[in-house]
């Protein structure tokens, strides 16, 4: 569902918290009725989970953005339109990407890998410890993301985290998704697909993507459950954190790298 | 000694109003600027996703550094018992508080949402050093302002020199909260250093007391009153302490970070081959900012020239803002090093390269509008309080010098 609609006027923070998994009807703008989900749980998301995901950088292609066209599609990124007037470099460093692909050469070696990045998810998110409002915030199930109700547009998060993983909406928006609001002036990053997840699914949009693309290089799971075909993984292959020398503990892990 | 006499700000009317007038106009031109970029969105300025902070949070930063620095002189004054200093403690107070209020005004409207003024003031959370400088700024006002009070109000006196003490320690608590922000930062490599906090202690000082020099000799000349030598040549070579203290405390923090491998990537780009910013270090930063002034200051050549002195300060200031610059906005244009040892071959994000940023006008009128809101809150203040000495002529008994 689509909506147009500048600023959506609802309280995200509690509609993530605690209503979204309760079933019922929000109002989302002013004669805009969205019906959330019931994810089967009147708890709201609890600690016994901790999402994550694991990217097997070997498995990642070069030159396919599948994830990364299915985030924005997922998101309603791809609504948020070009001002006018805005030069291409400009758009380049103003538009918001919750997930980006990135290629790297090993200096030493020659190696070259391709991986995505996204917000890592952090345990100890810096931009949850810096944002003044407490509209950064982290869930008990590990997903970090933004409220965008009571965030100010000040962007000490996007100078705290140190994955450049978050973006500001620059411009008016005139379309959006109702499972992503977003609004002018406020900070937004990847947020794990949170809507798919207490709608009671359990793959984000960009492995879905990706292992439609038979990569298969994202694998996304609960890292607590040792069943989890997620934790099986990182018991078994090794893998790492990027910046692992800041000991943030992120959710969001990669092999091969 | 005689006793000193306050005096309001009296100057003839059209000076006084002309004055006020250009001041507001400009004023005006920063609010046209504020709603431009509120109403379109912050894609019409320079700032973009890489460079989050611009313009207008350097003149915010420089405005708030200074401010607590401009009360430098009342605490000498009360805290310390500089007799020289003591009748230029009211207005060093009035000083401060429109300093700060000039860069926080700033800063609230350079937010994506400035109209959530309220979501600012009512939720917090403690454990953002951001929220605790909201908490700093607002106690900045009113200790200072009860500090006029003291200052002015017999009854109140004795309530001065507590007071005071508090002012002191409040307004250093100010600026290491204000130097942490970039402190807690350890994502960034410009940043990651523990010197930030001491050394914006150091620049509050000096640009402080340059914004102190230059009011107070332009009050003084719009209402035909008169400073003595002696006091002045006090300000001067107290300034000159806080311009060479600055130098020192960059010179340290570049070393510093030399010593650490890891931080050699900055360095190089900062002095070396930062492009402007290595400019802006070297010319706006070093030379406008500190040797030029240095030698105006101490130079025999210039030893009671008044306009040397007001030079120095204005060098002082263009210097500072230069070195704010570089810390804001050439900090994040370095790019974070998110794969060591990896070279970026693609990224659609600017990874591994040099952000870049122009300002826009619109930015550049916001942040000039901060300084001209301080300036005009102290000439309102200053015609309306008492609290500029009608005359500042050197103290006859060499007693109390
Ligand atoms: S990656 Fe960045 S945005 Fe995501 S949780 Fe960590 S610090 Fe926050
Ligand atoms: S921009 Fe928003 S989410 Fe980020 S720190 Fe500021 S208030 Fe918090």
């Amino acid at each position: 569902m689509s909506i147009n609609n500048d600023q959506p006027d609802l309280q995200r923070r509690n509609f993530i918290g605690k209503t979204v998994l309760a079933a019922g009807a929000a109002t989302v703008a002013p004669g805009v009725m969205l019906t959330v989900a019931n994810a089967g749980s009147e708890e709201g998301v609890s600690s016994d989970v901790r999402w994550g995901m694991l990217i097997d950088t070997n498995k990642c292609a070069d030159g396919c953005t599948a994830c990364v066209e299915a985030c924005n599609k997922e998101n309603g990124i791809d609504l948020i339109q070009r001002p006018e007037g805005q030069s291409d470099e400009m758009w380049d460093a103003q538009r918001p990407q919750w997930i980006r692909k990135v290629k790297l050469r090993d200096t030493q070696t020659g190696e070259v890998s391709n991986l995505p990045m996204m917000c890592q998810h952090c345990e100890h998110p810096p931009c949850v410890d810096v944002c003044p409002t407490g509209a950064s915030f982290k869930r008990a199930d590990g997903i970090v993301m933004v409220d965008r109700h009571i965030c100010i547009g000040c962007r000490y998060c996007m100078m705290a985290c140190p994955y450049k993983a978050r973006s500001f909406i620059h411009q008016n928006v005139a379309e959006q998704l109702t499972g992503a609001p977003r609004g002018k002036g406020c900070v937004e990053s990847c947020n794990l697909c949170a809507n798919r997840i207490d709608e009671g699914q359990e793959t984000t949009a960009c492995q879905d993507a990706c292992n439609q693309e038979g990569h298969k290089a994202i694998l996304f799971g609960d890292l607590k459950n040792p069943q989890s075909e997620i934790a099986q993984a990182l018991k078994t292959h090794h893998s790492r954190q990027i910046r692992a020398d800041l000991e943030l503990n992120t959710g969001v892990r990669y092999t091969n790298v | 000694m005689i006793k000193t006499k306050y005096r309001e700000l009296y100057c003839s009317s059209p000076r006084y109003w002309g004055g006020l007038a250009s001041l507001v106009f400009l004023i005006l031109l920063g609010m046209g600027a504020a709603y431009y970029m509120e109403h379109n969105g912050h894609f019409v300025t320079g700032m973009s996703n890489q460079i989050v902070w611009g313009l207008p949070h350097v003149f915010a930063i420089f405005l708030i550094v200074a401010a607590s620095g401009a009360l430098n002189v009342a605490s000498i004054g009360s805290v310390f018992g500089g007799p020289l200093y003591k009748p230029l403690g009211r207005f060093s107070g009035l000083l401060a508080i429109g300093l700060l209020a000039g860069g926080l005004v700033v800063l609230l409207l350079d937010l994506g949402r400035p109209d959530r003024l309220i979501v600012a003031i009512t939720t917090y959370n403690f454990k953002s050093i951001f929220a605790w400088n909201i908490i700093l700024y607002t106690g900045f006002f009113t200790i200072v302002g009860l500090y006029l009070w003291a200052m002015m109000d017999r009854k109140f006196e004795k309530f001065k020199t507590p007071i005071g003490f508090a002012a002191f320690f409040w307004r250093l608590a100010l600026t290491t909260g204000t130097g942490s922000i970039f402190g807690f930062l350890v994502a960034r490599e410009a940043y990651d250093a523990a010197i930030m906090a001491p050394m914006f202690i150091i620049m509050s000082f000096s640009y402080g007391l340059a914004f102190f020099i230059i009011t107070l000799m332009a009050a003084y000349w719009w209402a035909d009153r008169t400073i003595g030598d002696l006091r002045l040549a006090r300000l001067k070579n107290l300034l000159g302490v806080f311009v060479g203290s600055v130098l020192y405390f960059a010179l340290v923090y570049h070393l510093t970070n030399l010593y650490v491998t890891q931080h050699h990537g900055v360095e190089r780009f900062i002095l070396l081959d930062g492009g402007i910013y290595t400019a802006m270090f070297w010319i706006g930063q070093v030379v406008i900012g500190g040797i030029i002034p240095l030698f105006l200051l101490y130079s025999p050549a210039f030893a009671t020239s008044r306009f040397a002195i007001a030079v120095a300060s204005m060098l002082v200031l263009i210097g500072g803002f230069f070195q704010i610059y570089v810390i804001v906005i050439g900090g994040q244009a370095f790019p974070m090093n998110l794969f060591p040892g990896k070279e970026v071959l693609e990224s659609s994000f600017f990874d591994g390269v040099v952000a870049a940023y122009s300002p826009t006008l619109a930015e550049g009128l916001l942040g000039f509008a901060g300084v001209v809101v301080a300036m005009t809150l102290v000439a309102i203040g200053a015609r309306m309080l008492r609290v500029l000495p009608e005359s500042l002529e050197d103290p006859a008994d060499a007693e109390c010098v």
